[in-house]
């Protein structure tokens, strides 16, 4: 990448302080398909001239998977250290890709004293456009393409924000069709409660298989997901299928990134 | 005179003794819910009410299924509306008259209409209602919706869904044997346009039977009225009463919100530095971490089990048993309430006083770990609840407990949990290779 990302620590050296913190999270800094998503949405705070920074090697897991299993120690412990740097660094704002991250930071981290205005990228993304600060350059690459949104749990019924990717979305101008199970109906891809880190409960069908067949029967491009958890169910899902040809699994940052012409990531 | 002096003797008895009856089993249920740890539900009194008034008063949720929902309702206003008739039946009984209102509002023709019109209300609502609960009956014994039919509702649970459909036929039936009966032995001089026409059957029939077959009705009326009563407590129709406590007590936070546990919040910080200040813990037991028998749930999650109405809506839309899975949020309540059933049982039989049994709520054929392994923690069945039921709070205090407790927990997340220990992070990789995202 042609970018060089600025971290808290250098910032703090050169007396700086970014506007926002880029929350990656353990997915986008170490999963490759998720690294990606991470890059793009990177090229659109750089394009757009924002003044961010990331943890880098001082963020750790927020502890997400480990609440969700029932682990209660090691999430509070990862919590209290999270906190602790943040704190340290005056932070205010943060963004972030990972709708799992979002909201444990937004809901969770208050009471343990890390109390900050936590926004997801979709918000964050519907606020840029909608003050017209995000432009496609490109407005003809998604024309005539179908694409379905996929409904995060801790997105959507967990936080309630439905409409804000969704505006999103519409800013590519292609058609955008709901899957039969949409909104507070969605459903899971299969990886919350820690599922991602384990083999599934025996059943009929994976989850992420259940899902896929509802995307698939609405006959789209692109699937578009705005978690990297869901991302990689999704993407399996239609591997699994053997549909991987015609129908792409994207991140709403990477639609909004490729959309502005920006691309290397 | 002595015959109705009798006659009230025998309704305030029979009134007294199915109320105790009843009462006793309330108290019941209002025991078991006080077994339940202590929890805080009462901030925001505004938005309570608001949600009570919405969710229940207002069946808010059930509209997300609209055939239902309309069926649930004709059902719910009828139900409501019939309780007017009480007044009258109660007055009856006790004082020995025959349709006091009707006859003491002779000269007030407002109010004499008022009551004719109400009458003819509920006779319209109850023949709706017959109507409504043959479809009922019809969705789940014909159509076998999906829902209805899981393993967790063979038995009992059927049984239960079966007697208040015909305990509902029941009271109607006798409505109309009480009223039509009436108005042929009154030759129709209340005016109820349906009994009305039913009497026409009864023509010619000698006045004492008719008499007779409307006591019948009378008595079968108030025997239905009273056996609901004295069912409730035993019945997931309990919703009818336990829907408004249990919405003015809702989860006021995002979905998304699984609390901190404090008592791990006082050890971790002690962890982190030994000279921590820490909030003594409320008692000097030691900390026990999660849930695994109704005692450790909250009293919120034990009137959550108690609210349930069985109607599946939760373990419909649950993508874990969408796909075949074990769990269905829906059996979570439900073997909540059967075990808290099984403790006041055996604390009865104790004076009171409970003895560990050496069972609780995770197996004993109860909750498996495998169910609770298989949650998502989508929030779905939360969602769907009509009542504001969360089985994901149940599911997580004893996942906790699974995990904290017995360490219990699949190879692969005692690999995360090392991993996040050591490396910040649920995979194999260095802190020190965070940021190579950057390199690529
Ligand atoms: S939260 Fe758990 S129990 Fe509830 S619907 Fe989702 S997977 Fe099923
Ligand atoms: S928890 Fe709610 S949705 Fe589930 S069966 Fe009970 S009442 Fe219905």
């Amino acid at each position: 990448m042609d970018i060089k990302v600025p971290t808290m620590a250098e910032m703090a050296a050169n007396g700086q302080k970014p506007d926002v913190l880029f929350w990656v999270g353990c997915s986008g800094s170490f999963d490759q398909r998720a690294q990606r998503i991470t890059r793009a949405f990177v090229k659109i705070l750089d394009h757009l001239k924002i003044k961010y920074a990331v943890l880098g090697t001082e963020e750790s897991c927020t502890g997400d998977p480990a609440k969700r299993a029932g682990n209660e120690f090691v999430y509070q412990m990862l919590a209290m250290q999270n906190i602790e740097v943040m704190n340290n660094y005056g932070v205010q704002e943060i963004v972030t890709t990972c709708p799992h991250c979002f909201n444990i930071l937004k809901n969770e981290y208050p009471a343990l004293g890390g109390k900050y205005r936590v926004r997801h990228h979709a918000q964050f993304l519907q606020e840029l456009i909608d003050q017209g600060k995000i432009k496609l350059t490109d407005a003809n690459s998604f024309k005539g393409k179908r694409i379905t949104y996929h409904d995060s749990c801790y997105l959507g019924r967990a936080n309630e924000i439905y409409e804000a990717p969704r505006k999103v979305l519409e800013l590519l101008d292609a058609e955008l069709v709901e899957m039969k199970s949409c909104k507070t109906k969605g459903l899971c891809c299969g990886a919350g409660g820690a599922q991602m880190f384990k083999e599934e409960e025996h059943g009929k069908l994976r989850i992420n298989e259940a899902r896929t067949l509802e995307a698939l029967d609405v006959q789209p491009d692109i699937v578009a997901a705005a978690c990297p958890f869901c991302n990689t169910m999704l993407t399996d899902g239609v591997k699994g299928k053997d549909m991987q040809v015609s129908v792409k699994v994207f991140d709403i940052a990477e639609l909004i990134a490729q959309g502005q012409g920006l691309d290397g990531f | 005179m002595v015959l109705t002096i009798v006659q009230s003797l025998c309704f305030v008895l029979f009134v007294g003794g199915c109320s105790y009856i009843a009462f006793r089993g309330f108290r019941n249920v209002y025991l078991n819910i006080m077994l339940g740890r202590a929890a805080d539900y009462t901030d925001h009194p505004g938005e309570r009410w608001k949600t009570m008034l919405m969710v229940a008063l207002g069946q808010k949720k059930m509209f997300k299924r609209p055939i239902a929902a309309m069926l649930h309702l004709v059902i719910y206003v009828s139900f409501v509306i019939t309780q007017v008739e009480l007044i009258e039946i109660f007055i009856d009984g006790i004082f020995g008259t025959h349709r006091f209102l009707f006859h003491a509002w002779e000269n007030i023709p407002f109010l004499r209409g008022l009551y004719v019109f109400a009458i003819n209300l509920i006779e319209v609502l109850s023949v709706l209602t017959f109507i409504v609960t043959i479809a009922f009956l019809y969705r789940r014994d014909l159509l076998k919706l999906p829902r209805f039919n899981k393993p967790e509702m063979k038995g009992w649970p059927d049984m239960d869904a079966h007697i208040i459909l015909f305990l509902e036929m029941f009271l109607i039936t006798n409505i109309f044997i009480m009223n039509s009966f009436d108005m042929a032995a009154a030759h129709g001089e209340y005016g109820f346009w349906i009994s009305g026409m039913i009497a026409h059957s009864w023509e010619g029939m000698n006045e004492s039977l008719l008499e007779i077959f409307e006591k019948i009705g009378w008595w079968g009326h108030l025997a239905g009225v009273l056996g609901f009563l004295m069912y409730l407590a035993h019945s997931k129709h309990l919703h009818i009463l336990l829907a408004f406590p249990n919405t003015y007590f809702s989860r006021l936070t995002p979905k998304g919100y699984i609390n901190n546990m404090p008592e791990v919040t006082r050890e971790v910080k002690l962890m982190l530095d030994p000279n921590a200040q820490v909030e003594p813990a409320a008692s000097d037991a030691p900390a026990k971490f999660g849930a695994k028998d109704i005692f450790d749930l909250t009293w919120k999650n034990l009137l959550d089990a108690y609210t349930c109405t069985e109607c599946g809506r939760c373990t419909a839309q649950c993508p874990a048993n969408m796909t075949g899975k074990l769990l269905s949020p829906r059996k979570i309540m439900m073997d909540t309430r059967d075990r808290m059933e099984e403790v006041r049982e055996k604390m009865d039989a104790n004076k009171g006083v409970w003895v560990d049994d050496g069972k609780n709520l995770i197996e004993n054929g109860y909750i498996s770990v495998e169910e609770l392994r298989a949650c998502t923690t989508c929030n779905a069945c939360v969602e769907e609840c009509p009542v504001n039921i969360s089985p994901l709070d149940i599911i997580m205090q004893l996942r906790r407990s699974l995990i904290m407790e017995d360490s219990n927990s699949p190879n692969e997340w005692n690999g995360m949990f090392a991993n996040l220990e050591n490396n910040g992070a649920p995979w194999q990789f260095s802190p020190q290779d965070r940021l190579n995202w950057e390199k690529a």
